[in-house]
């Protein structure tokens, strides 16, 4: 038989044997309107549980975010100091970050769709609760218990396929928050450990320790290096003047000025 | 005709449609019976996009019972056998 049918068919056998069970009709519209209630309580509590699991997601993302750029800049400093064991440490490091990273965003988009569902499943079950709280008043106060069974049939039917729906969506979305959980748990734990690099705990970074002690040396290297490129782009606007000018003879001991900063250049970056 | 697509709600489809979607529901029965998951999955994809591309969605306050009810998007093999069980997913 047809997947569609056999799905609908366990739907409504579920509701009938519910129906079987009550004595009374009308007795049924209230239970069942009980139930409702309770079911509209727990969507909304998935619906808040899911958004908590999907902060602490967004959360973790952000520290993995700057954690990834801290690394990268600690391999440039690493690089620019000569240092490509360091570099290629911090990258490594990196790399492991970026990989969680990936992982947290599938699970990210998967929990949004998730809290997007039951949302409008949320939503929809209001709506119907409502729509059968006011049609039981008026089935029991318009028709006898046999004349209301027909009535109380159909919209029990209705409510009760819904409910059924919406059950098996909070599971859905529990069983995704549950998984999240454990691996939010395990992120935190890496990162408690130091396995993961924590932007928090700087002082266990030991890449950033090497390169803080490499620092001070580093620094007088850098502002050497500046120092050494404003002269030499001091001296370069002369030359452009001296190669632009009319006159014979100044054309003639251009060359050599402009090759004099060139040197001078070339010697400091050797050093 | 009233279908509902698990997790999304209920769809108003015109009856004409019926024999397109038949046709496609049994598509979804022939991998679920080879037990080719990457069929079952392309098969229901197509089925719930047509319903939704052909069904205009039922208001929130509507009552009525679904004449069809179809797996929601993503389903597994698995999860509809599980469906399928008399104490299974379904609550209550």
């Amino acid at each position: 038989m047809s997947v569609m049918k056999r799905v609908t068919l366990i739907f409504r056998s579920k509701a009938n044997k519910a129906l079987d069970r009550m004595e009374d009709p009308r007795e049924t519209l209230d239970y069942s309107y009980q139930t409702q209630l309770e079911l509209l309580q727990k969507v909304r509590r998935g619906v808040a549980d899911v958004a908590t699991s999907r902060k602490r997601v967004e959360l973790q993302m952000n520290q993995l975010e700057q954690s990834s750029t801290k690394l990268d800049k600690q391999a440039r400093d690493a690089l620019s100091a000569g240092r490509e064991d360091l570099a290629r440490e911090a990258l490594s490091r990196k790399s492991g970050v970026q990989g969680q990273l990936t992982d947290l965003q599938t699970q990210y988009t998967s929990l949004q769709g998730e809290e997007e569902k039951l949302t409008a499943a949320s939503q929809r079950l209001q709506a119907k609760v409502d729509a059968f709280r006011t049609k039981k008043e008026t089935i029991k106060a318009t028709y006898t218990a046999a004349e209301a069974q027909t009535r109380i049939n159909e919209a029990f039917t209705g409510i009760s396929e819904e409910m059924g729906d919406v059950g098996m969506a909070i599971q859905r979305a529990e069983d995704k928050t549950e998984q999240m959980r454990a691996r939010a748990g395990a992120i935190d734990e890496l990162m408690a450990s130091g396995a993961l690099d924590d932007v928090v705990s700087g002082p266990r970074d030991d890449i950033q320790a090497e390169l803080d002690r490499m620092g001070t040396s580093q620094d007088v290297d850098g502002e050497l290096a500046r120092m050494k490129a404003e002269l030499a782009q001091g001296s370069a606007p002369r030359e452009l003047e001296g190669s632009a000018g009319p006159a014979g003879a100044e054309q003639a001991e251009a060359p050599a000025t402009a090759a004099q900063p060139a040197d001078r250049q070339q010697a400091g970056e050797g050093q | 005709m009233i279908v509902r697509i698990l997790g999304e709600g209920q769809l108003e489809v015109d009856d004409s449609a019926v024999a397109e979607l038949n046709a496609l529901d049994s598509q979804l029965e022939a991998a679920a019976d080879r037990n080719d998951e990457a069929a079952f999955a392309a098969a229901l994809e197509t089925l719930l996009s047509r319903v939704r591309a052909l069904g205009r969605p039922l208001e929130d306050a509507a009552l009525e019972p679904s004449e069809l009810i179809l797996p929601q998007d993503g389903a597994t093999m698995a999860d509809v056998r599980k469906l399928l069980t008399d104490d299974g997913l379904i609550p209550g």
